[in-house]
């Protein structure tokens, strides 16, 4: 900011003086980091959640780290001219919290290799570019467990959003546990192709809850499902935030995205000056995919067999996908104890034995 | 009492000042907004208008202007010959989905191939592709006299389905890990269109949206095409007894938008966008619209137009950074820029009388 | 009653709940479209309805007050198009785009802090008579916005054909030089058709936040009100057809994500294109027959008014 450099030097004419603070200045300079949103904070959802976090990273610095924000960044060129701006402007450690910034993320840090970026769900890295990504379907192995229990007609339901991989980790996950639990169990999956379209979600669930579904699980991010599962009297889960006002009932738990551990470490490592590029995948173990609370509606035993299966994938002592699995046509995908590798998993494309219907290609 | 009579034509001096007079009005009530909000007034409008421009990184953000506000004003060039003739193509945004579409998937099917003429042949596939689209409509339009403003629109909804459809199937990109979108056209150089003089912004969007402009305007200023859609716009009856024919225009018009639109899409693909999305378009079909008319569909008020709506963005995400501003108000501050142009407009066209009221 | 796993009385009754918003917005449309003012910032007025009507209903506990503090702004917001396009005579389409821009702006700035709350829920008008048969969901099931949009329909057309007024609304979209010339106020009775649209899709948007969704999110109208604009074209200007269009839109959109409940395999892609095929198709159909000259638009639509004397 020239101009305010520039009023700031007349204002205190005593130009000893001017050179005194601006000196103190550069020594307490707080860390900068920049974010960039493909939504608004009020989406209640992913935004939301990453907005959190940041606010939360803030708080934990007092006053070390200040953060720049610009929400609203279509995918594409606009995500490259943002970035740079945050790069421009100062910012050391900038995160990029959508998967469609992954090129113009590796192009900006091209120019700016004394910058850091941290690129969200992505998967191409570079020296100062690091990526970051939440285990979401160990989160859906646990509410999908506490589903296959909870349904009496033996139907679940699954919003989907697009037939990306981390949709179908989550669809394939949370089926094997409930099925699991009870082998009846049949799971309708609707695809909605949209991110956010509250409507359209609120529509989605009300046409599984007249075609019997009973505990309805969803990708997208709103509570518009939500309100439809009260008003049918069926249980729902939150998604991304914990969606706590619709608890007890029908919001029985939530899987809950909490970008804040993640976003306080990486600042710390600058801090440090300890920040090195690396590729990153965490669970629930990490703390950044979270179980929202439990509620009453649940029976203690179920809640107890959940949260025993979320400690032991927390621990690692259990992989959410160990064989013996089948895939959908009945080929044989994990041999019996084996689990995938990280990399066969992040680009899943098929759905496992017994999910119904078409994977929409 | 107050009255407007209309001027025999747009005052000159008006149609000059209206516009500064528009944007200093937008500042103060801007401003008064922003207060409204807890945030320094004066220093979110210099954000806005002033640091793009002349503030640190300024050669970057002038770039960044020609480059937001090439394919609006490619698009808006097109859209304002045929809203001159009132033919109402308000779909570009599909067409330019198409375009981008055809544009890049002739490039890839050429991949990894490397001749000089891919990048030619995706270009007219881009124009082909918007002009194709357009011709829905049209065809519509002279066969069944179908209306044009709901065919063009739904088929952006029909373009954006079959956008998500090839980002999902045919084209997407093998190496993507499962994930959808096309390869990236910026890292396959016969396809590319690069930066053509660095640090400039200039692609060949850019100069496309020149040349369109500087057509446009010897079109309608010298070409018996620009007569008949000056006169179809303004009296459609005596166009016919001039002899325009009102299907052949009707055609014709929107095949230039439709191909402009398109090619507006492929340059932006295969440059500073890259690839082909699910969310690959962003709504430059619709602001272009807007920018037609504050440009008062002239091709010179159109570049400026769509420099300055280019201006508000990139400004606005600077407000954004240093003051925290939400997007949000950035949007309503560009509502109330629009407004004020097109409220103001209303100088250059009309004298402000006092008039005794009668009895 | 069930056709291929789908039951059809649900689906009836939930296509009706699914398109109230979009007939709402679309009737209101209408009417400022039939007085000659094009207005395209349906999608902005709606926006601006959903999130006053949420403010409105939170804060004092009452859905009802909701709904006349969406039709306030959303009439509101018809004003100040009605200032710039009536009084400043400047272009419609474009004004509409902008108060569309304006309309998104201000109503995510109005909902901060509106996040992720619950409004007071609307009841059902009928209670028990609901639970009847067949005709219980789809007759009684509702609560009374439904009502409220059909009785809409139905009183517009009314107005429109059979009274006084309907008859200079009319004159005055037709031609407004001959209006003025027998005396009729142009831009008064404009403005006041396009603030009775502006209500209706504040209306139509609040029916969104407080009651198919039921929540406030930023931009949650998600392109209805562009739907609404293509419905009254679809319904050639004809209040009845504006409550077929927006049936069958609502209805497609509905019965695709059915379809997918049902696990009928169809690609969605095509699924999520469908309603606007067959819209596209319908329009056809229809203009082919009627013949080009009877497409019903209003002759003054969208042109501007400027009395000279």
């Amino acid at each position: 900011m020239k101009r305010r450099e520039f009023l700031a030097a007349t204002a205190a004419t005593g130009t000893v003086l001017a050179t005194g603070l601006a000196g103190k200045a550069m020594a307490a300079e707080p860390l900068k980091v920049g974010f960039i949103y493909l939504g608004v904070p009020g989406d209640g959802g992913w935004t939301y959640q990453h907005d959190l976090a940041r606010q939360a990273m803030e708080k934990h610095f007092d006053g070390k780290v200040v953060t720049n924000v610009i929400q609203n960044v279509p995918e594409g060129a606009d995500a490259e001219r943002s970035i740079t701006q945050l790069a421009l402007a100062g910012n050391k450690l900038i995160f990029t919290t959508s998967f469609g910034y992954m090129d113009p993320t590796i192009n900006v840090a091209k120019k700016f290799p004394k910058v850091k970026f941290e690129h969200a769900t992505g998967y191409k890295r570079a020296d100062n570019v690091s990526t970051y990504d939440a285990r979401f379907y160990e989160g859906r192995a646990v509410i999908g467990t506490i589903a296959g229990r909870m349904t009496k007609t033996n139907k679940i339901g699954y919003i989907g959003t697009f037939p990306i991989p981390e949709v179908v980790q989550g669809i394939n996950s949370a089926y094997i546990h409930a099925k699991k639990v009870n082998p009846d169990v049949e799971m309708k999956v609707i695809w909605v192709s949209t991110w956010f379209d509250p409507a359209k979600e609120a529509d989605a669930a009300q046409a599984m809850i007249d075609a019997g579904v009973d505990v309805i699980m969803q990708h997208t991010d709103s509570t518009a499902a939500m309100a439809k599962a009260q008003a049918a009297g069926v249980y729902a889960f939150g998604q991304s935030s914990d969606m706590i006002q619709y608890a007890p009932k029908p919001r029985i738990s939530s899987i809950i995205d909490n970008w804040a551990p993640y976003y306080i470490q990486r600042a710390q490592d600058m801090l440090d000056g300890k920040w090195a590029s690396q590729g990153v995948w965490m669970g629930i173990g990490t703390g950044v995919v979270e179980i929202g609370e439990i509620t009453d509606a649940v029976p203690p035993e179920v809640k107890a067999e959940a949260l025993a299966l979320k400690d032991k994938i927390a621990s690692g002592a259990y992989h959410p996908f160990t064989g013996p699995l089948n895939k959908q046509d009945g080929s044989v995908w994990l041999a019996a104890g084996e689990t995938p590798k990280d990399d066969m998993l992040s680009g899943l494309n098929f759905y496992v034995e017994g999910i119904q219907g078409d994977l929409p290609k | 009492m107050l009255t407007l009579e209309k001027r025999p034509s747009p005052s000159r001096f008006w149609a000059g000042v209206t516009p500064i007079l528009a944007v200093i009005l937008t500042m103060i009530a801007g401003g008064i907004l922003f207060a409204a909000m807890g945030k320094d007034p004066v220093e979110a409008i210099l954000d806005i208008f002033w640091q793009p421009l002349f503030g640190d990184n300024a050669d970057y953000f002038r770039a960044q202007l020609l480059v937001k506000a090439g394919p609006l004003v490619l698009i808006a060039v097109g859209l304002s010959l045929g809203f001159r003739a009132s033919i109402w193509n308000i779909g570009a945004e599909g067409q330019y989905i198409i375009g981008a579409i055809c544009g890049a998937a002739v490039g890839l099917a050429f991949y990894p191939a490397d001749h000089w003429y891919i990048f030619p042949l995706m270009v007219i596939a881009g124009a082909l592709g918007g002009w194709a689209w357009a011709m829905i409509p049209a065809l519509l339009k002279n066969v069944f006299g179908t209306n044009e403003i709901l065919v063009s629109l739904m088929l952006v909804y029909v373009a954006e389905n079959i956008q998500s459809w090839m980002a999902f199937g045919p084209l997407r990109n093998p190496e993507g890990m499962g994930f959808p979108g096309s390869r990236n056209l910026q890292q396959y150089p016969a396809a590319s269109n690069p930066e053509l003089i660095p640090n400039t912004g200039i692609h060949w969007g850019v100069v496309a949206a020149a040349v369109a402009a500087v057509l446009a305007y010897i079109l309608l200023k010298k070409h018996i095409l620009g007569f008949q859609i000056r006169v179809a716009g303004q009296a459609p009856r005596a166009a016919r007894f001039a002899g325009v024919d009102p299907k052949h225009l009707f055609t014709i018009c929107m095949g230039i938008s439709g191909a402009l639109a398109g090619l507006a899409g492929l340059f932006e693909v295969s440059g500073p966008s890259g690839q082909i999305s699910t969310n690959f378009n962003v709504g430059y079909g619709f602001t272009a619209i807007i920018v037609a008319y504050l440009g008062r569909l002239h091709p010179i008020g159109i570049v400026l137009a769509g420099l300055l709506l280019a201006l508000t963005y990139i400004g606005g995400e600077l407000a954004q950074l240093s003051l925290g501003l939400p997007s949000a108000a950035i949007q309503a501050f560009q509502g109330m820029l629009l407004f004020f142009l097109l409220g103001l407009d209303v100088l250059s066209n009309y004298r402000i009388r006092v008039k005794e009221t009668r009895k | 009653m069930s056709l291929g796993g789908i039951d059809l009385v649900v689906l009836i009754a939930s296509l009706m709940v699914a398109s109230t918003p979009i007939m709402l917005a679309a009737i209101g449309e209408l009417v400022a479209e039939k007085a000659g003012s094009l207005n395209l910032g349906v999608e902005g007025m709606m926006i601006i309805g959903a999130i006053c009507g949420f403010i409105a209903a939170v804060e004092t506990g009452s859905p009802v007050l909701g709904f006349v503090a969406a039709a306030a702004g959303g009439a509101v917001m018809a004003l100040l198009f009605a200032f710039m396009t009536q009084v400043l005579l400047s272009n419609q389409v474009a004004t509409g785009l902008a108060l569309t821009l304006f309309g998104l702006g201000l109503s995510s700035l109005l909902g901060q802090g509106y996040n992720g709350i619950k409004p007071p829920p609307t009841p059902k008008l009928f209670g028990s008579l609901g639970d009847l048969p067949v005709v219980g969901p789809i007759v009684f099931g509702h609560n009374w916005v439904v009502y409220l949009s059909l009785i809409l329909v139905a009183g517009t057309w009314a107005v429109l054909k059979y009274t006084r007024a309907g008859l200079v609304l009319r004159a005055v979209g037709e031609n407004h030089d001959a209006a003025h010339a027998l005396g009729y106020r142009v831009r008064t009775v404009r403005t006041l058709a396009l603030m009775y649209g502006g209500a209706c899709a504040g209306v139509g948007g609040a029916y969104l936040s407080l009651v198919r969704v039921p929540q406030w999110t930023e931009g949650m109208t998600a392109g209805a009100g562009w739907i609404a604009l293509a419905i009254v074209v679809f319904a050639s200007w004809k209040p009845w057809r504006v409550l077929l269009g927006a049936y069958i839109f609502g209805g497609v959109t509905v019965l695709q994500l059915r379809l997918q409940a049902a696990g009928i395999a169809i690609p969605v892609q095509i699924l999520s294109t469908a309603p606007y095929l067959i819209t596209i198709l319908v329009l056809v159909i229809m203009s082919a027959r009627r013949g080009r000259a009877a497409q019903g638009a209003p002759a003054s639509l969208g042109r501007v008014f400027h009395a000279s004397h």
